[in-house]
Order: structure tokens, then sequence, then C-alpha cells
């Protein structure tokens, strides 16, 4: 079973959206970190709002190594889960009809991640996009970059690998 | 210097760093080239909410700012550091409620590179949550804690 092509754009955009917040804003971590995401389809971006309590460095004003880790860490993981409930949500049918009353699959578990710390994090908003590399029954691979004033010029990336929740 | 300066500098310096503070990062130790930090559970920091459990992020600036500060308060570190890659296994999730405490050592100090290793766990270290393995920058100048070499 897919979704009706014809449904008005305004009530696709809604639903979709809604699946997004109510993922995103169910999570207390990333609501404490101010990090939200943008979406263009099914392409996310996301972005962490710049707050004091971020800075891990008061001398140089220079973002936590920390902040930037689980920042990097939250863009992963949401990426990884979007595009398992993008998958079901547009399949249609009872998968659909669960993610839209809230009831989400499980979360994938982080089994490790690598920060690449490039350049000192700026008092300022940041971004990120994540690339699933890959993504299999039991494990995923998720690549991820962030960058601040200049997409050319990131200022962190990880690697990081999940183990998959068993399929319900 | 001995430890207990060591241990009091320490902790005026982490106390103005917004984001130790804000996660209530407490500074149980430190030794020369090992820290001992920890950080109390609390719901704001949830990153599962089905289970409680603590989001990965917290655990990951609890294992940075505890290798930094074994970084910082190596004898031969003339300043500050800067992390410039971080590995981190997550063994388990830490238990809701628990306090989680790492560990860190910094078991090599070059001119230019520190190289440190941290565990955390959440009441018994034979039984970690997560380890921790990076490379640090060895700044000339900066914040350091204990006596210049």
């Amino acid at each position: 079973m897919s979704r009706d092509r014809n449904q008005p754009v305004q009530e696709v955009k809604a639903r979709r959206d809604a699946a997004l917040s109510r993922l995103t804003q169910a999570v207390p971590y990333m609501q404490f970190m101010g990090i939200s995401f943008d979406r263009r389809g099914n392409e996310l971006t996301a972005v962490m709002k710049y707050s004091d309590h971020l800075i891990g460095n008061p001398l140089l004003q220079a973002l936590h190594g920390g902040a930037i880790g689980g920042f990097l860490e939250s863009s992963a993981l949401v990426e990884l889960m979007w595009s398992q409930v993008w998958e079901q949500m547009e399949a249609g049918g009872p998968q659909a009809e669960a993610i839209e009353a809230g009831d989400f699959p499980e979360w994938p578990k982080v089994l490790d991640i690598t920060v690449e710390y490039l350049r000192s994090g700026l008092p300022r908003d940041a971004y990120a996009r994540a690339t699933v590399s890959r993504s299999g029954r039991r494990y995923a691979s998720v690549r991820v970059e962030a960058w601040q004033d200049d997409k050319t010029r990131p200022f962190a990336e990880a690697m990081v690998h999940f183990v998959m929740p068993r399929a319900r | 210097m001995d430890n207990v300066e060591l241990l009091e500098l320490a902790r005026r310096m982490a106390h103005v760093i917004p984001h130790s503070r804000e996660l209530g990062m407490h500074i149980e130790d430190v030794g020369p080239g090992t820290a001992v930090i920890s950080v109390p559970y609390d719901t704001r920091l949830i990153g599962d909410p089905a289970t409680g459990v603590l989001h990965g992020g917290v655990i990951t600036a609890l294992l940075d700012g505890c290798c930094g500060t074994a970084v910082m308060t190596h004898p031969k570190a003339p300043g500050g550091t800067a992390t410039i890659d971080l590995r981190i296994d997550y063994m388990r999730g830490a238990k809701p409620g628990k306090t989680v405490t790492a560990r860190a050592e910094c078991y090599r100090i070059t001119q230019s590179v520190a190289f440190v290793r941290a565990v955390a766990d959440d009441g018994d270290p034979a039984d970690p949550v997560a380890q921790a393995n990076g490379a640090f920058t060895v700044e000339p100048h900066g914040t350091k804690i204990g006596k210049t070499p």
C-alpha cells in the first residue's frame, strides 16, 4: 500500500513535520542542547542554536568538545532514525499510522563514535548533515559533518556506528 | 605542588567552564597526568525517553573533559590543550539515576601531542559503560593545571 500522491501539499508537509518534531522534541538532551532539525523532503540539517552554556573554553570562547561530540552524535542518530521513519511513514499502512500516532520504532544504539575536531567551535549557531553510509539489519554506519559560517570549512566531523534494534 | 593543591586548581578552573558546570561535572580527583570526574544523573540530559538513559553526548562531554584535564595536569604540559580526535566506545547505557564517573590518564606526551585514554563507569569500575581514546594538542600557552615545566 502506498500514499495517495494527490494528497494536498500542505497536508503532506504537516504530516512529515509533525512526525519529525515529535521524534526529536521527545529527547530531553536535544532540547537542553538547543538542537533542532530543518527538513527539505527527506533531507535533514541539524541546527545547534548557540547558547553560553555550550562553551568549553571561556578564554577563547570556543564550544566544548563534548558539546560538539553530542551535536554530531545527535545528528547522526536522528538521520538514521529518520531514514527508517520516513520509509515506513511514506509506505502507508499500519506502521505509518503508528508513527502518526507518535509510536516510533525503537532508537538504534550508538556503538562507537570517532570525532575529528578540525577547528575550534565559534560562539554561534552550528549546522550538521549526516549521511547513512550503510544501514544493515543489525548494524549501521553514519558519517556526519558540522560547519558554522562556511560550509566548505567544516569544524568537526564524525563517524558513528550503531547497533540496530530488533525489527518489531 | 602536591595533589591537594592540584585538585583545588583544577576545580577552580573547571568552575569557569560553562558547559561542564551546566552538566554538573565534578572533579573528584587529579594527579600528575590523571583525572577523575563525575557527572550526576539529570533528567534534562536523557537521550532515550523510553528508557531514561543519559544521552551519549553527556558521556562524550565527560570523557572529553576528563581527558583534557589529564593533559593539563601532566607535568610535561606547558599550557592548555584542545581535542584533535576522540574515539568513544559505548559498552552499554548508564543506568538511570546513577552518577557516571570517568578516569583519564595521559599516558604519553610529546612536544606537540598528548595521548590519553579514559574509562567511565556508573558505580562499578569493573563494569564500565564507555571508554575513550584520544589525541590532544600540546599548547605552548594557555590554561595549565600545576607548575609550568
